[in-house]
């Protein structure tokens, strides 16, 4: 578990240390990821002995999204007055985007016949 | 009662009690989640914020102080995306089969949230700064702020908008499409990252486990793109 965790945190500041070094735009944690992706291709031991603590992280997922979620009730006055039109807008646009994303892939796994084999709901 | 008094005020300072906080309001707001059958509108991050902003106004702490505390569970967000390398490499197959409509997911998902966030805000009269902190709001926040400081937005109006678009998303995506009967989870998983990032995949993971891995990785994908994008149609559009 220590052994898993120390493994993420390696790959997250190699992903950060290389994002900052090279100037780039994408997060240190999602290059950390690509790595961490690049050892578990090279080595399936690996994933198999990680899967647990990732499983563990990634299942309370919400959890670590909660300190940031208090902060935006502390900013909502840097609304003002464009509040209303801004949450129109916020709730319209991910609408739009979620719909459009969902057709496009759709449309295009038709095309391709990479429909998806009926997979069992979690429940 | 000066003892009482005493023993809040070095209780409200130590980082043991908001750290305590944020996990029992979470706790809390995953049981009502399951008393209300899952229910979209009951998500458990809006649930525990709700909690949490109530205790911190009553009790009058400020959010610096709150988040002294909370920063435990904020920094893990880092290595919880690291993680996602699990959900990709054990689904390798589906998504190596699904590489053309992930592609054209990617670029209808971000341009849409991209240009009818700023389409819909100018419409109802949201002009300069204001404006183009919407651009980014699907991307990671992370991401966003880079982008919205990159624009001339407002970074900390930009957190602000990328936090509630999350949020929005995990709360409208299940009901929304369940009711357009799709159940193709690679499809499903996949947009809601495009277009709420790790929020969304976080309800995503909580549907199931084939969209919670599609979801991760649309919101990677999406964060580079829309670090590409938004800056090109501000500029286009501005």
């Amino acid at each position: 578990m220590i052994r898993n965790i120390a493994v993420l945190l390696v790959f997250q500041l190699a992903g950060e240390t290389l994002a900052r070094g090279l100037g780039l735009t994408v997060p240190g944690p999602v290059l950390g990821l690509a790595g961490l992706f690049a050892l578990f291709a090279l080595r399936p031991a690996v994933a198999d002995r990680m899967r647990e603590t990732c499983r563990g992280l990634l299942g309370h997922l919400s959890l670590l999204f909660v300190p940031a979620g208090v902060g935006v009730t502390a900013h909502l006055t840097t609304f003002g007055a464009d509040g209303p039109a801004l949450l129109a807008a916020l709730v319209g646009s991910t609408v739009l985007a979620i719909l459009a994303g969902v057709f496009a892939f759709l449309a295009v796994a038709q095309l391709t016949g990479s429909e998806a084999a009926e997979e069992p709901s979690d429940g | 009662m000066d003892e009482a008094v005493d023993l809040w005020s070095y209780l409200a300072r130590d980082p043991m009690l908001w750290l305590t906080a944020t996990l029992l309001a979470y706790i809390a707001a995953e049981r009502l989640s399951e008393m209300a059958g899952r229910h979209p509108l009951a998500n458990p991050v809006l649930i525990a914020v709700i909690l949490l902003a109530a205790l911190l106004t009553a009790t009058g702490t400020p959010y610096a102080t709150y988040f002294e505390g909370a920063q435990f569970v904020h920094f893990m967000l880092g290595p919880a995306t690291v993680a996602l390398a699990l959900p990709l490499y054990d689904n390798l197959a589906r998504v190596r089969a699904s590489l053309l409509p992930m592609a054209a997911a990617l670029v209808a998902g971000s341009l849409t949230a991209i240009f009818s966030a700023l389409g819909i805000a100018w419409a109802l009269g949201v002009r300069g700064e204001v404006l183009v902190s919407l651009a980014p709001k699907s991307a990671t926040a992370p991401v966003a702020l880079g982008v919205s400081e990159a624009v001339g937005g407002q970074p900390s109006l930009t957190a602000v908008l990328v936090i509630l678009t999350g949020i929005t998303g995990a709360v409208v995506a299940t009901p929304m499409l369940n009711a357009l009967g799709i159940r193709d989870w690679r499809a499903r998983g996949f947009a809601v990252g495009v277009a709420a990032h790790g929020i969304g995949t976080a309800q995503a993971f909580r549907v199931h486990s084939t969209a919670g891995a599609f979801s991760g990785i649309g919101m990677g994908l999406n964060a580079v793109l829309t670090a590409i994008l938004a800056p090109l149609v501000v500029g286009l559009l501005l």
